[in-house]
C-alpha cells in the first residue's frame, strides 16, 4: 500500500499502560489520522538488573532469576542457563533427566505458544479463542504444578538434574492431554487461523521478508514465519533432539506473501503439532532412573566461558557465562529473542495504520520480561 | 396508547384533573412505563451476554450473586457503579464532558416511542414512524463526537471520529435496505408496516419477494451491527487499540449509561428489525387465532435477535477501519440499491 502523509502528524503514547502492548511496552507512534508515520519503541520499563544480580548470587541461585525473563515459558529460560552450566562444568546427565527435560521443554512450548495465539486473537478483537487456548494451557500448568510445586515460576530445572521426579502415572496423563489436545488445535483453526476476517486482517500486514528477518537477527517463530528454515534443536542440537522426529514448522505464505502477521501467527500454530509429535517419543522413549544423580555438591565451575543457545518458545535464546573459578558468575549475559525481534519491529511497522500495528505487535509474540531483563 | 388511556381511567376523581394535565399524563405514564421495562430488559440482557459469552468460552460466568445462576450479578454491578467516584478532569470541557453520556442515552431511549409492542401497545403512532428512528440513530453520534472531544484524550478523540464515520456510513445501506420494506406497505407508519404483514408467517416481509427482502433484512441486520458498534464492528472502542475509545476517561454511573445506551440501542435495532421483517407482534398463525400476547410475542422475537447479536460478537474478530469504510459503501450500499430497484420493478408490474 502507498501510503500518503497529509503532513498533520499527531504524537500518541501507547503504553505503557495500555491493554495491547503485551507489559509495559511504551510506544511513540506519529499518527497521521489513523496511519502510523513512525512507532518508536521505549523500553526498559521491567528493567530489573537481572545480569548484575546474578554477578551476586551462586550458580544455583541464578535458576529463579532466569524463569523471570520469559514468564510465559519459565521452564525453558532454566532450561538454557543449566545446560550452560552444565556445559561449563562438563556434567553429563542421565537420560531420565533429559527426557524429562524435553517433555517439560516441549510442554512449556505449548503453553507458551497457546498464550501467543489466544491473546494475538484478543488483538485482532476476537475473545473467545483467548480462553480456548487458556483453557488448555491449564492442564499443562497443572502438570507443572504436580511436579514441582509452582504454576509459573518453577525452578524445576537444577544444574546437574531435575528438582523432583514426576508422579508415577505422569507419562499417560501427558500422552491422555495430548490425545485430547490435539483437536483442540483443529478446533482452533475453525474459529480463528481460517476466520476469513482473521486473515483479512493479518495476511497482507507487517511483510518481514527472509533478508530482513536474518539481517536483524530475528530468530524462533518470527524467522520461520518468514520462510527460513532455522530452529536450533534441528541446526545445533542439545538434549539429544537429533533422536526425535518432527519438522521445521516454516511461514508459507499461504494466504499472502511469506512473512506476514498470519505467517508467524501459524508458525506457532504449526509448532505446537510438532511439540506433540516429540512428546509423544518423548514419553515412550523415558526410562527410569535418579533425577538428582548427577546434581554437583558444590557449583564451582573451572575458569572459562561458554555460550549455550537453545530454541525458547520465542527464538534462539543464548546465555553467555564468564566464570572466575568462584561460586558466583564473574558475568552473565543474556541474548534475548524478543530484544531482536523487538527491533525488527520499528522496520515493518511504518505506514500502517494503528489497527495493523497492533497486529505486527502482537504477531511478534513479545514479553517484556525478557526484553528489558 | 388506548391501553394507557384505560390504564388511567383506574385513577379515582380522574376526570376531575385539569385538562392541560389529563393531556400529559397519557404520555408520561408512557415513558415511565417503558422505561422501567427497558432497564429491566437491559438487567436480562447484560446477564444474557454474560452467559452466552461465558458458555461459548467454556466458563461458567457468573454463579454467585442471587442464588441462581448469578441471575443479580448486572444489579449488582450497577449499584457498584452508581457508588463509584465520579471523575470529571480538569482538562475536560466539562459541560460537554457531562452531557454526552445523556445526549447518548436519550437517542436510544427516545424511539421507543414509536416502537409498536403490540396492536394497541405503541406510545405514538407517528406516520413518519421508520424515518423517526433513523434519524434519533443520528443522534448518538453527536453524543458520541462530544464525548470524544470532551475528554480531551486522544485516544477517546480517535474512537468518537471512527464511531461518526461508522454510523454515518451504516446509516445509508441501512435507510436503504429498509426502503424494500416501505414500497410495498406505502407508509412510514410503525403500525401500518405490522399491519401489512398480518395473518401468518408467510406474510412477513422476510418471506415477501423471496429473497430480495430477505437479502434487504441480511443488510439491515449487518448494518444495525455497525450502528450500535458490536463485533465485528465495535471499532469505536476497540479495546485493543483505542482503549475504550469515546468512553476512556468515563467512570461511575456517566460510564453506566453509556453501557446502558448501547443495550438499548441493541434492543432498538432488534425491534426495528422484527418490526420491519419478522412481522412485529404478530405471531406465526393466522391473526384471529393469535393467543400468546403481542408484546410477548415482539419481545421473544426481539431477544432471540439480540442472541444472535452476542453469538456474532462472541466468534468473530474485529474489523479494521478501511475495510469497514468498504464493506459499507462498496459492498452494502450497492446491493440495497439492486434491491430497491428490484422490489419496486416487482410492486409495480408483478
Amino acid at each position: 500500500m502507498e501510503v500518503q502523509y497529509s503532513g498533520d502528524v499527531m504524537t500518541l503514547n501507547m503504553g505503557p499502560q495500555h491493554p495491547s502492548t503485551h507489559g509495559v511496552l511504551r510506544l511513540e507512534l506519529k499518527t497521521d489520522g489513523e496511519i502510523v508515520a513512525d512507532a518508536k519503541p521505549h523500553i526498559g520499563y521491567l528493567h530489573r538488573c537481572f545480569e548484575k544480580h546474578c554477578e551476586n548470587v551462586d550458580y544455583p541461585g541464578v535458576v529463579p532469576f532466569t524463569d523471570r525473563l520469559d514468564y510465559c515459558a519459565a521452564m525453558n529460560q532454566e532450561l538454557g542457563y543449566v545446560l550452560a552450566v552444565e556445559k561449563l562444568m562438563g556434567i553429563k546427565i542421565n537420560d531420565r533427566v533429559r527426557y524429562l527435560r524435553v517433555i517439560m521443554a516441549e510442554l512449556g512450548r505449548i503453553a507458551s505458544h497457546l498464550i501467543a495465539a489466544g491473546t494475538y486473537g484478543n488483538d485482532i478483537g476476537t475473545f473467545t479463542p483467548f480462553w480456548w487456548c487458556f483453557r488448555d494451557r491449564e492442564t499443562i500448568l497443572d502438570f507443572f504444578e504436580e511436579t514441582c510445586g509452582a504454576r509459573l515460576l518453577y525452578n524445576y530445572n537444577w544444574i546437574g538434574g531435575l528438582m523432583h521426579d514426576v508422579k508415577p502415572d505422569f507419562g499417560k496423563r501427558v500422552i491422555e492431554f495430548i490425545d485430547y489436545f490435539e483437536p483442540q488445535v483443529d478446533n482452533l483453526n475453525k474459529i480463528l487461523s481460517d476466520n476469513y476476517i482473521f486473515i483479512k486482517r493479518t495476511a497482507n500486514v507487517g511483510i518481514l521478508k527472509p533478508e530482513v528477518a536474518v539481517s536483524y537477527g530475528v530468530t524462533g517463530p518470527n524467522l520461520r514465519g518468514s520462510g527460513v528454515a532455522f530452529d536450533v534443536r534441528k541446526d545445533e542440537p542439545y538434549l539429544g533432539y537429533e533422536e526425535f522426529d518432527f519438522d521445521i514448522a516454516v511461514g508459507k505464505g499461504d494466504y499472502g506473501p511469506v512473512g506476514s502477521c498470519w505467517d508467524r501467527y501459524m508458525v506457532r500454530i504449526r509448532e505446537v503439532k510438532e511439540c506433540c509429535k516429540i512428546i509423544r517419543q518423548a514419553v515412550a522413549k523415558l526410562p527410569p532412573g535418579d533425577v538428582r544423580e548427577t546434581v554437583p555438591k558444590r557449583v564451582k565451575p573451572p575458569k572459562g566461558d561458554v555460550y549455550m543457545r537453545t530454541e525458547a518458545p520465542r527464538g534462539e535464546l543464548g546465555y553467555y557465562i564468564v566464570s572466575d573459578g568462584s561460586p558466583k558468575p564473574y558475568r552473565l549475559k543474556v541474548k534475548s529473542p524478543c530484544f531482536t525481534a523487538m527491533s525488527a519491529f520499528r522496520e515493518v511497522s511504518r505506514g500502517v495504520m494503528i489497527a495493523d500495528l497492533i497486529a505486527i505487535l502482537g504477531s511478534f509474540d513479545i514479553v517484556l520480561g525478557e526484553i528489558d531483563r | 396508547m388506548e391501553s394507557v388511556d384505560q390504564l388511567l381511567q383506574l385513577i379515582p376523581y380522574y376526570d376531575l384533573l385539569p385538562e392541560i394535565i389529563r393531556a400529559m399524563m397519557p404520555a408520561f405514564v408512557g415513558c415511565v412505563i417503558i422505561l422501567a421495562g427497558l432497564l429491566l430488559t437491559i438487567l436480562l440482557l447484560v446477564w444474557f451476554e454474560r452467559k452466552v459469552s461465558a458458555h461459548i468460552q467454556d466458563r461458567l460466568g457468573p454463579m454467585e450473586v442471587g442464588g441462581w445462576h448469578g441471575w443479580a450479578q448486572t444489579l449488582a454491578d450497577g449499584l457498584k457503579l452508581l457508588l463509584k467516584e465520579d471523575i470529571v478532569l480538569d482538562t475536560t470541557d466539562r459541560t460537554l464532558f457531562k452531557m454526552a453520556p445523556f445526549i447518548v442515552f436519550i437517542g436510544a431511549f427516545a424511539a421507543f416511542v414509536v416502537l409498536p409492542f403490540g396492536a394497541s401497545s405503541i406510545i405514538s403512532d407517528l406516520n413518519i414512524g421508520i424515518l423517526y428512528i433513523l434519524a434519533l440513530g443520528s443522534l448518538a453520534v453527536v453524543g458520541i463526537i462530544m464525548a470524544g472531544w470532551a475528554s480531551n484524550n486522544k485516544y477517546s478523540l480517535y474512537g468518537g471520529m471512527r464511531a461518526a464515520a461508522q454510523i454515518i456510513s451504516y446509516e445509508i445501506p441501512a435507510a436503504i435496505a429498509i426502503m424494500t420494506v416501505i414500497i410495498p406497505v406505502g407508509s412510514l407508519s410503525m403500525v401500518e408496516i405490522v399491519n401489512a404483514q398480518q395473518g401468518g408467517i408467510q406474510n412477513w416481509f422476510i418471506f415477501r419477494y423471496p429473497p430480495l427482502i430477505f437479502l434487504a433484512f441480511v443488510i439491515y441486520f449487518i448494518a444495525s451491527l455497525a450502528e450500535v458498534n458490536r463485533t465485528p464492528f465495535d471499532i469505536p472502542e476497540a479495546e485493543s487499540e483505542l482503549v475504550a475509545g469515546y468512553h476512556t476517561e468515563y467512570t461511575g454511573i456517566r460510564f453506566a449509561i453509556f453501557f446502558i445506551a448501547e443495550y438499548a440501542n441493541m434492543f432498538m435495532v432488534a425491534a426495528v428489525i422484527t418490526t420491519l421483517f419478522l412481522g412485529g407482534w404478530t405471531s406465526v398463525g393466522p391473526t384471529d387465532s393469535q393467543v400468546i400476547p403481542g408484546p410477548i410475542v415482539f419481545y421473544i422475537k426481539a431477544v432471540v435477535l439480540i442472541l444472535a447479536q452476542m453469538w456474532i460478537r462472541w466468534s468473530l474478530p474485529r474489523l479494521r477501519v478501511d475495510q469497514l469504510m468498504y464493506l459499507s459503501w462498496k459492498v452494502l450500499l450497492p446491493f440495497s440499491f439492486a434491491l430497491v430497484l428490484g422490489v419496486g420493478w416487482l410492486a409495480v408490474y408483478a
